[in-house]
């Protein structure tokens, strides 16, 4: 089947065709990481404009790479240091961006829906870096990647996703893509980090970290914001890391020995995860990071090729 | 100077009065009622055959935003808005700018009002200066300044000493405190209810509890000083069961709801439409659904629209950053015509109780009846009127409003204050 959307705003959107076609686009598109020249023509004379109102390193760069192996033009444009600190509104700088005909807006920004906010007042192509706490639908899809690569599948795996589901913009996108493809979700951490009614989205809570990670396949931890600490939703980065944290030791006595680690970065060493962890053999972190331009890729490519273009 | 109505569906709660009869008004009050009147000579008559004939609808939650913040409304905006709405009153907020905290802002909203109001207009005053919940607004002055009620509406009382005090102080005015029932810590930050829909598309959500808490406080403290507690804006099905709770043991609660609390829930946000943003905000099925059946069976006394304008650029953009409130004057009778009405899930008469005579009653106000020497202040309904929601034509200076285009069957067809039609 092929991409009709005119925007990649959330998972929930996306029916599980439409995201094992951005699943498979990106795998064929890794190759091109591994060339001694790095780039194709299929983007050549699209513009990809990443708007980003909140710090990023990551995101901001796998997107930038990604349009530039493509051969779009890519401009970077950060809120600091911009028409934004003369006190211009955010739906006026995107117009005002707009107006100069770019093909892709990349936005990421701080308040849920700015996106889809976007999506509405454009005629371009909007793609979603993440936006508030909703979601970040490109994380979630590197994540599969990552996965279907070490595991071979999706139906049936179990994940255990760890930590701040509350505020986590990757959970929410990773619940929706991984049950519509048939996976099994589990969502854990302390009662005032996971958010009320998480039960309707269809996944199952834990309230202990050894019984969270018992048998399954994949184990995500998220990040802790240390700011949780300041809004009373834990005591201290001591107990969080205690319960919490991912150690050698709670892996090797309660997880499965083919236990995928992951974590959409970055990473808090000692406290969501043990540096032994983060850096140990179950790990694929530094892979999801490497799937992410592959993913990218791919869904500039959808959102921008194939409407005059050179074609991949 | 005298005006007839002929022949329409008299709907008086007060006097318990619904058959065909005539109106007629003469010197700004109601002459007479009763069937075939004979016209007096030089009398205008209006056919109102096949519409309804009530007593004036009465909005006791309006931001009319005058003084200060004129370029969200004003007293001329505003009243239009009510008369175009249906309504021949409407009591005001005191958050302008200044506060309503004085009797000189009291004095300044009623000039305007008589020099620029359509409709009649009823000043409410702060219950703390500047709003701040920190110490009492000078509140004798206030109510000698002629306001109808006090209200830090928009913010809430958080101290109880400070409430309690508030209530005492007020007891000997006869009137009552209108409570935003809100605990700001529970409410923290918050965009919309916290439910499964804020867990899915990530907005910060206020528990219904954290207006039950509120609620349930405002009762306790009615029930200590013997005052009147009136719970503005009421949305959930827990503020429900204390208010009712609260009038079973006699306490002095009343409460008032919204139109878009009846018929719009926290679904309604996914678009992420500013303009479903409200305090309170949009809760569940469940809450709308005990509003309604609160609503018919009185426990909650009346309808209020919480008129909230905004200027388009403080409702536009992202949601978290996005004003809350929405207009509601002009959509308020059609929406509960055909949400309510139509269904068949609330009376027509008790619809224009909770519209008239109720709101009168709990403010203490002339009206809200058809009996000779009442006011004449009639609203007139047409049923059948087919209308789409289109805010370009809003008489109020704001458009913020999440029923645009919507399509509603009736309408408020005439308006009528002091005796004479009002053309908006």
């Amino acid at each position: 089947m092929g991409w009709t959307r005119k925007d990649l705003l959330a998972m929930r959107d996306l029916d599980a065709g439409e995201i094992l076609l951005l699943v498979d686009t990106a795998a064929s598109l890794q190759e091109i990481a591994t060339r001694e020249i790095k780039k194709v023509p299929a983007l050549r004379g699209k513009t990809v404009v990443n708007l980003f109102y909140e710090a990023s390193t990551r995101t901001r760069t796998s997107f930038e790479i990604a349009g530039k192996w493509l051969s779009a033009d890519v401009v970077n444009f950060s809120a600091g240091g911009s028409s934004v600190s003369k006190g211009e509104s955010f739906i006026d700088t995107a117009k005002n961006i707009a107006a100069m005909s770019p093909d892709v807006v990349v936005v990421r920004h701080a308040a849920s829906g700015a996106a889809a906010l976007l999506a509405r007042e454009l005629p371009c192509s909007i793609v979603n870096a993440g936006d508030g706490t909703h979601e970040h639908p490109t994380q979630a899809l590197l994540d599969l990647l990552t996965i279907r690569e070490r595991k071979g599948h999706f139906e049936g795996l179990h994940v255990a996703i760890v930590g701040d589901i509350a505020h986590s913009r990757v959970a929410r996108s990773n619940i929706h893509g991984m049950k519509k493809l048939g996976m099994t979700v589990t969502v854990a951490g302390p009662p005032t980090l996971i958010p009320p009614f998480v039960q309707e989205l269809g996944v199952k809570v834990a309230y202990r970290l050894e019984d969270a990670i018992r048998d399954v396949d994949v184990i995500m931890m998220l990040r802790l914001q240390h700011e949780r600490m300041a809004a009373g939703l834990i005591p201290s980065l001591r107990e969080y890391a205690r319960y919490w944290g991912l150690s050698l030791d709670r892996l090797a006595r309660h997880a499965r020995p083919d236990v995928l680690i992951m974590h959409p970065g970055p990473v808090n060493r000692g406290v969501e995860l043990a540096p032994e962890v983060a850096d140990g053999p179950y790990s694929v972190i530094l892979d999801q990071v490497a799937k992410g331009v592959a993913v990218r890729m791919a869904v500039l490519l959808l959102l921008a090729g194939g409407k005059g273009g050179d074609g991949a | 100077m005298s005006l007839l109505l002929r022949g329409g569906r008299v709907i008086d709660p007060a006097n318990g009065v619904d058959a065909v009869q005539d109106v007629l008004l003469a010197d700004g009050k109601v002459a007479r009622v009763g069937p075939r009147l004979e016209a007096p000579a030089g009398c205008e008559v209006l056919d109102v055959a096949g519409r309804v004939v009530c007593p004036g609808f009465v909005d006791m939650h309006v931001h009319l935003r005058e003084p200060g913040f004129e370029y969200k409304e004003t007293v001329r905006t505003g009243t239009r808005a009510a008369a175009a709405g249906g309504f021949t009153a409407v009591a005001c907020m005191a958050n302008t700018h200044p506060v309503n905290d004085n009797g000189a802002v009291t004095d300044y909203i009623l000039a305007r009002a008589k020099v620029e109001g359509v409709v009649r207009v009823y000043p409410i005053g702060a219950v703390t200066r500047g709003l701040k919940g920190e110490e009492l607004a000078e509140l004798a002055e206030l109510a000698e300044a002629g306001c109808v009620a006090f209200s830090d509406d928009g913010r809430c009382v958080q101290s109880a000493d400070l409430y309690r005090r508030a209530l005492e102080y007020t007891l000997p005015f006869g009137v009552p405190v209108i409570s935003h029932a809100e605990d700001t810590t529970l409410a923290r930050g918050f965009a919309m209810n916290e439910g499964v829909v804020s867990t899915e598309i990530g907005l910060a959500g206020a528990p219904a509890a954290a207006e039950d808490v509120m609620v349930a406080r405002d009762i306790l403290l009615a029930e200590l000083t013997g005052a009147h507690v009136h719970i503005a804006h009421l949305s959930t099905a827990g503020a429900v069961r204390l208010v009712r709770d609260g009038k079973a043991r006699g306490v002095r609660v009343t409460a008032e709801v919204t139109p878009h609390h009846l018929v719009l829930t926290e679904d309604a946000v996914r678009t992420y439409d500013p303009n479903t943003k409200m305090a309170p905000p949009l809760r569940t099925k469940r809450d709308t659904e005990a509003l309604v059946e609160a609503l018919a069976d009185g426990t909650i006394d009346c309808v209020a629209t919480d008129h909230a304008p905004h200027a388009l650029a403080e409702k536009e953009g992202e949601f978290d950053r996005a004003a809350f409130g929405i207009v509601g004057l002009e959509t308020a009778v059609s929406l509960l015509l055909d949400r309510l009405v139509r269904p068949g899930l609330l009376p027509l008469a008790t619809l224009v109780s909770r519209l008239s005579r109720d709101p009168v009653r709990l403010l203490g106000l002339p009206g809200g009846s058809l009996a000779p020497g009442a006011p004449g202040d009639v609203t007139v309904l047409d049923l059948e009127q087919a209308v789409t929601v289109d805010p370009r034509h809003f008489r109020s200076k704001s458009r913020n409003t999440p029923f645009a285009g919507w399509r509603l069957t009736g309408a408020p067809a005439l308006t009528l204050v002091g005796g004479a039609v009002v053309r908006p």
